[in-house]
């Protein structure tokens, strides 16, 4: 009889059998590991959650009084004999791979990640293993990151211009991770950053878990449109043409995506600049860490799978795609449109 | 081609009217005067002929790339552009160069006569000297039409600001045919008309449309309202076939078609009648397949169009003639500043003394004084092979481009039938990487047949839901096709149904479009071929 896999997709989320607990599911389920903070990733319901310590404050503003224990990066926990290690993924503060070893075999869940140091997470480190869960969001290879080194000189470029002719900046990104990156690497030397509440209240968590973040103003009925002219605004996409954002005009608006690495899904949305600037790994970087894996073989989790797969499967990978609700393309761009809900 | 590639990505870069037009100007006042001529040939749709087959470039670039066939054609489906995508795929450059977009042109004309090797070589040297915003222009000279997002009427407004002349001048002097070499930029921008083309056609002035739908018809006293007297205004059936200018000047003629193409070869019947007008005349109207003194469907024209050859036989059976709309220039004077009624009297007087009355026709006039009579004689156009009434005020001159408030078209009720989407494909432009393009079926008993394709009329949200739909539902991949879980109902408009044996369900749309998704009907309600059928003309 062939050995049962040590962790299997089921309606649930990825289980490990042999440890009866449960990765970033989806249902509610007694014991769940949860790889980082984003809401399709770690969601409400479960008995139990184990994350890292980096996560804490955002779930539970998230999801409120939940039965949570958290460890660092190096840390291990063992259930049923399957030692559990978190390694970081560098795609947002707390993100986690987890490491997974039972008997000599070796399996990886990177969750979410991302290759380049954004010097607000630790960066990403590959983990040797058999198994690799990956996901590919970017999985194509017309998703090329520039470093953020000049993508951020042009958003500070971009900045400067507005303010000289008299317009605020209004940058939208994802409210956990993307605004936090956006705000530590700003030029504050050209104005004041200014959040719209949800970023804010992503931002109070994290400070609360002892990140250090530059100032922000919190933007609320009181603060007027004189005191925003010529500064910066960060909000979630969803904030972008709803009433709050009247007080801002004149402004010039910006998208940070890697989607907008593409020119059609720049102009679908309107915005006047998109910058190309990704939490999650492009395909180099993608192709790179399944290499440092040294793995045998790859379960694609969400993103451009069908292509991704048949990619490692050429080149010489046991490449399979797998079946989860995890934010795949269309997700999270409905995620982004229909607003952040972490 | 630095500053060219700039320019462009100045122009993606923001979606305001006012900040594009300075975009523009910037860059005209900062290159050469052949880099500005060549600029405003690539944005009028002037660009140099493809020197490479796309199949070849394509194979050629993506060699470089090292990517297998398949991921490319993948990319490509993603990205929805052939340049764009190659030129995310190729590597860095390894070379410089800062040469200007003329000269690169220049060497584009010279490439088409060189042997394959010769062209590939060509190829690979010039990318490898060029970063990817440059790459992508390049490539897009090199592929495909050149569509910038950027109207010619923007092109138009920035010269006519530095030129100082307005708008409707230098759109009248960039009509026609021209070559950037032979045009010249002084002479574009100068006070006086410095250029002289005989071959040059007036911009056509466009009708707006009254606002219809098959549920809300303007009432008489709306119409009164809005549009005053109905002595006012000048009426006549809209045709439906090709619009067209007509131009005698010097001892030669030209026929244009409203996409600015010289089509004078393609309808010879007309060419007696058109060298028979008198020197400095220039006609607009509508060609249209005529026979025994009727219209016939426009799917008849449509037989001749794109032919390369017309046989005799062809030219027998599908005859066209000439349905005169106006008179823009007579007597070698541009007459379009006078009214209507004046150039509808110079426009009749030319007709009658026409020998050649059964190919040179004019538009009739309904004769109708209120508007009650005009609407019923409205009614009466598909019986006429008409798409409805134009109405054209009296006191008007004849203008530039679709212009509210002189000119008006006021169509019947569009035939409309509710069918069910069944196929996905993804959009290009601006809707890449969306499913926008679908095919819609109707019942044929118990199976749907596909008989229309269309992508317009939803909303950007509407777009987004039945993306949404489509990803979740799809029951077979083709390639770029998807096959739908046929549940979606959409009311499908068109503005005129043929038989046809080309098509599976043995008719042929003309325009059709999406003209609302019915999330009230369940895919059994939409019409069947049957219910299609009895809309074809009798």
């Amino acid at each position: 009889m062939p050995k049962k896999p040590l962790l299997e997709f089921n309606q649930n989320g990825i289980y490990c059998t042999q440890g009866d607990f449960y990765i970033d599911p989806w249902r509610p389920v007694n014991d769940a590991v949860i790889t980082h903070g984003h809401s399709d990733h770690a969601k409400w319901g479960h008995q139990k959650y184990l994350a890292h310590t980096l996560s804490r404050e955002i779930l539970y503003y998230r999801l409120g009084a939940i039965n949570l224990e958290t460890m660092d990066y190096g840390e291990s926990r063992i259930k049923n004999g399957v030692k559990i290690t978190f390694y970081p993924a560098g795609h947002i503060p707390g993100s986690a791979q987890i490491r997974l070893e039972y008997k000599g075999e070796i399996w990886v869940v990177s969750g979410d990640y991302k290759t380049e140091d954004d010097g607000l997470c630790t960066p990403f480190e590959p983990i040797k293993c058999h198994s690799f869960i990956s996901e590919c969001t970017f999985g194509m290879p017309v998703y090329k990151w520039e470093p953020q080194a000049e993508i951020f000189k042009g958003i500070n470029e971009w900045w400067l211009k507005n303010q000289a002719e008299g317009k605020t900046s209004v940058l939208a990104g994802y409210s956990l991770g993307k605004a936090q990156r956006i705000l530590q690497n700003l030029d504050l030397n050209i104005g004041k950053v200014f959040t719209h509440g949800v970023i804010q209240n992503s931002n109070e968590a994290l400070i609360r878990n002892g990140i250090k973040l530059n100032p922000t103003e919190h933007i609320t009925s009181e603060t007027t449109k004189e005191a925003l002219k010529g500064n910066m605004v960060i909000c979630p996409p969803s904030a972008i043409g709803t009433p709050w954002m009247k007080k801002m005009t004149p402004y010039a608006f910006g998208y940070c995506s890697g989607w907008m690495a593409i020119r059609g899904a720049k102009r679908r949305r309107a915005a006047d600049r998109g910058f190309v600037l990704s939490d999650h790994a492009d395909w180099d970087g993608l192709i790179a860490s399944i290499k440092a894996t040294e793995c045998e073989t790859v379960y694609l989790t969400h993103g451009s799978t069908a292509s991704f797969s048949r990619y490692l499967s050429e080149i010489g990978y046991d490449a399979r795609e797998a079946k989860t609700l995890y934010g795949n393309e269309e997700e999270t761009e409905m995620e982004n449109l229909k607003g952040d809900q972490e | 081609m630095k500053v060219f590639a700039k320019l462009f990505l100045s122009l993606d870069e923001t979606n305001k009217t006012n900040e594009k037009v300075k975009v523009i100007k910037e860059y005209l006042l900062s290159v050469a005067d052949e880099d500005k001529i060549n600029m405003l040939a690539l944005f009028t749709g002037r660009k140099p002929k493809r020197p490479i087959n796309s199949t070849q470039l394509k194979e050629w670039a993506l060699a470089l790339s090292q990517i297998p066939d398949w991921l490319f054609r993948e990319s490509y489906d993603v990205v929805g552009d052939l340049a764009e995508t190659l030129s995310l795929l190729l590597p860095e450059p390894k070379h410089q160069q800062d040469r200007t977009l003329s000269s690169w042109i220049e060497e584009i004309k010279t490439i088409k006569t060189l042997s394959d090797n010769e062209k590939k070589e060509w190829l690979i040297t010039s990318l490898d000297q060029m970063e990817r915003q440059e790459k992508f222009v390049f490539l897009k000279l090199l592929t495909g039409s050149f569509r910038v997002g950027v109207s010619q009427n923007l092109v138009v407004k920035a010269i006519s600001e530095i030129a100082n002349l307005d708008t409707a001048t230098i759109t009248h002097r960039i009509m026609g045919n021209w070559e950037p070499e032979a045009f010249s930029y002084q002479n574009l921008t100068a006070e006086d008309d410095g250029t002289s083309d005989i071959s040059r056609p007036y911009p056509f002035f466009l009708a707006y449309p009254i606002q219809e739908t098959s549920e809300i018809q303007k009432t008489v006293e709306e119409l009164q309202n809005t549009l005053g007297s109905a002595n006012e205004w000048q009426a006549e059936f809209k045709w439906d076939g090709i619009r067209a200018q007509l131009i005698k000047r010097e001892g030669e003629i030209f026929i244009w078609s409203r996409g600015e193409e010289l089509a004078t070869d393609k309808f010879p019947e007309l060419h007696p009648f058109i060298t028979a007008l008198p020197d400095g005349t220039v006609l607009d109207g509508e060609i249209l397949a005529f026979k025994d003194n009727l219209p016939l469907p426009f799917n008849i024209l449509q037989t001749r169009i794109g032919r390369k050859t017309l046989s005799k036989k062809l030219l027998a059976d599908n005859p066209v003639a000439f349905i005169a709309y106006d008179v823009m220039e007579f007597g070698e004077e541009d007459i379009r500043l006078k009214s209507q009624e004046q150039r509808r009297k110079i426009l009749e007087t030319l007709q009658h003394s026409s020998t050649y009355q059964n190919i040179f026709r004019i538009s009739e006039i309904i004769e109708a004084d209120n508007w009650k009579l005009l609407a019923q004689e409205r009614e009466r156009s598909r019986e006429l092979m008409a798409e409805g009434l134009m109405l054209k005020r009296k006191s008007a001159s004849y203008q530039v481009g679709r212009k509210r408030g002189d000119w008006w078209k006021w169509k019947v009720d569009p035939l409309s039938v509710d069918a069910v989407m069944i196929y996905a494909q993804k959009g290009h432009g601006r809707r890449a990487d969306l499913y926008t393009d679908y095919t819609f079926a109707v019942w044929d008993g118990d199976k749907l047949v596909p008989f229309a394709k269309a992508y317009s009329g939803l909303t950007d949200k509407e777009i987004r839901q039945v993306d949404y739909f489509i990803k979740r539902n799809t029951l077979e991949r083709f390639g770029p096709v998807r096959t739908v879980k046929p549940e979606l109902v959409f009311e499908i408009g068109f503005e005129g149904i043929n038989k046809s044996s080309r098509h599976k369900s043995g008719v042929a749309l003309r325009f059709p479009r999406i003209l609302r998704w019915r999330t009230d009907k369940k895919k059994e309600e939409a019409d069947t071929l049957k219910s299609l059928m009895l809309l074809l003309p009798q």
